[in-house]
């Protein structure tokens, strides 16, 4: 089974790991294979920044994703730029703290930055709780293959914070299903 | 594993011990990977003020018997050209990797290109002959970078890793062999005249600090290593062998991959480019293609050519206007269709689907 997942939002909220830690998850942990590009320009934090994972039972050839089938959207201009044309099979999770225009295909709301600055004090972990609502809700990979390649991926001494992140990200979506 | 960072581990695990550059975009990966490992490994890493100096401290270090070598991008690469020219005349082992971006010029530091296919090979004056390696996948960053160091030391050339941002910045899965394949650098003789060439038309190596005592200049010299720049003779005697030690086996070295040799319809493709091609072999099972990827595009293997004996076309996607199609044209009687790409992105499997008459 192939999936073409892209992730955009602003530089600085970590889009660029997201699809790494995901891309890890898979290939070191779930036995899969997978290839991860990104877009950026010279522009640094603020602009408009977008990555992307292609995960897959077979080898990937084709390494560019051409079709996503999901998307993970952190920014209203990452909306505007890579979001607005997601085809109606897609499912788009987006951060609804942030994000305010809507999809024609199928959405999950995920209040990620309004979690990480509420609930566990810091805005820099939104991307991870975005990463634990993207398996709650795909599957993609498994939650034991994401929460090994997030502490690959995260400093050290932020193990706690991050994973409470994740398990906050599985939490709002089992909490509200995928509807809408 | 980031395709800049399997080429950095590629060289180490090949025992490069010397890495001398200046950053730039996108290769810079490969220098930032060695400046924290290579002291590690009682190496040396050094950021020199420029690419000139750059290349000019691995030819030093190459001197000393270290595995040396230095990674760039388009700008850089152009300022390599004098001293790329020296380390031939001079016959010095040494790696060059260029991560190529599109130019001319500053041009596109984040998108690829593969537009310095040609300056590879003839950037610098003179004649001479060197070798260049292209991957196509994170793996072969790594494989092609061993490669690249066990042929620089046996040919006593500059040997180029010319990949592209695609397959310098993806992440992919690799497998990391155990250990690698390791040909030594062979020695200069005792009371052999160091540029005295054996019957391979490569010299031994005179390793500073091991006794010999070397003259190594550009000029035109002798096989003291003594300058004689204005023998004709002399100077034809060198320059052909600088020229045919890596020709002549151009077909030996060879490295390529044959698929369907009996199709018709051909692509060729080195790089990046060869990934769209694949995934158009595996869309089309019906259909019989083949598909000549090279993965040495200097010496260019002409006798590949001839592995497709029923073929009527050859088409060659390149991230540039036809630098190696136009090379390959020359080797052949079937027609050649070039199918250039400028701008940074990959050619996509539809657009060359299309091209070959299947529609999606």
């Amino acid at each position: 089974m192939r999936h073409e997942i892209r992730f955009s939002g602003f530089g600085g909220q970590g889009i660029i790991l997201s699809a790494v830690i995901i891309g890890r998850a898979a290939v070191m942990y779930d036995s899969k294979y997978a290839v991860q590009t990104q877009v950026y320009g010279p522009e640094a934090r603020g602009g408009a920044s977008m990555s992307a994972v292609i995960i897959d039972d077979e080898p990937i050839l084709f390494p560019k994703v051409t079709m996503p089938d999901i998307y993970v959207i952190m920014s209203q201009e990452g909306f505007e730029k890579y979001g607005a044309s997601a085809p109606e099979g897609a499912v788009m999770i987006l951060d609804s703290t942030l994000v305010h225009s809507r999809p024609a295909c199928t959405f999950i709301e995920v209040p990620a930055t309004q979690e990480a600055r509420e609930k566990l004090g810091r805005d820099i972990v939104a991307n991870i709780v975005m990463l634990g609502a993207l398996v709650a809700a795909t599957h993609v990979v498994s939650e034991t293959a994401i929460e090994k390649a997030i502490l690959d991926s995260v400093p050290k001494g932020t193990e706690k914070l991050n994973l409470s992140a994740m398990s906050r990200g599985f939490e709002l979506i089992k909490e509200r299903g995928t509807s809408s | 594993m980031q395709g800049n960072i399997a080429c950095a581990e590629g060289a180490l695990a090949a025992g490069c011990r010397f890495f001398g550059g200046y950053p730039i975009t996108p290769s810079t990966e490969i220098a930032e990977h060695m400046a924290v490992k290579l002291p590690k490994l009682s190496g040396t890493f050094i950021q020199m003020e420029d690419e000139i100096a750059s290349m000019a401290s691995i030819i030093g270090a190459s001197w000393t018997g270290k595995r040396a070598m230095t990674a760039t991008s388009g700008p850089g690469f152009s300022l390599m050209m004098e001293n790329i020219g020296f380390a031939v005349m001079t016959e010095t082992p040494c790696v060059v990797v260029n991560i190529q971006r599109g130019g001319p010029s500053t041009g596109q530091p984040t998108m690829a290109a593969a537009g310095d296919m040609m300056q590879c090979r003839f950037g610098s004056h003179g004649d001479y002959s060197v070798i260049a390696l292209c991957p196509s996948s994170v793996q072969e960053m790594y494989e092609l970078t061993v490669k690249a160091f066990n042929l620089a030391d046996r040919f006593r050339v500059p040997v180029f890793l010319m990949a592209d941002e695609i397959i310098g910045h993806m992440r992919e899965r690799i497998i990391v062999p155990d250990t690698v394949e390791h040909h030594e650098r062979k020695s200069l003789q005792p009371g052999v005249l160091p540029f005295h060439p054996d019957d391979d038309q490569v010299p031994g190596f005179p390793e500073f600090g091991k006794g010999f005592g070397v003259h190594v200049t550009g000029l035109t010299h002798d096989e003291r290593g003594y300058p004689c720049a204005t023998n004709p003779k002399l100077h034809e005697q060198l320059v052909m062998r600088l020229y045919n030690k890596v020709e002549q086996a151009r077909k030996e070295i060879a490295d390529y991959e044959v698929t369907n040799p009996d199709a018709e319809l051909v692509f060729v493709t080195y790089g990046s480019p060869a990934r769209s091609v694949e995934q158009v072999l595996h869309d089309t099972p019906g259909k019989k293609i083949g598909h000549l990827r090279l993965k040495m595009v200097w010496p260019f293997p002409e006798h590949a050519i001839r592995e497709f004996h029923d073929a009527a076309r050859f088409i060659i996607p390149e991230l540039n206007l036809g630098q190696i199609a136009r090379e390959f044209d020359r080797h052949t009687s079937v027609p050649v269709v070039s199918v250039p790409k400028l701008g940074g992105e990959l050619h996509l499997p539809s657009e060359l689907k299309k091209l070959i008459g299947v529609n999606e």
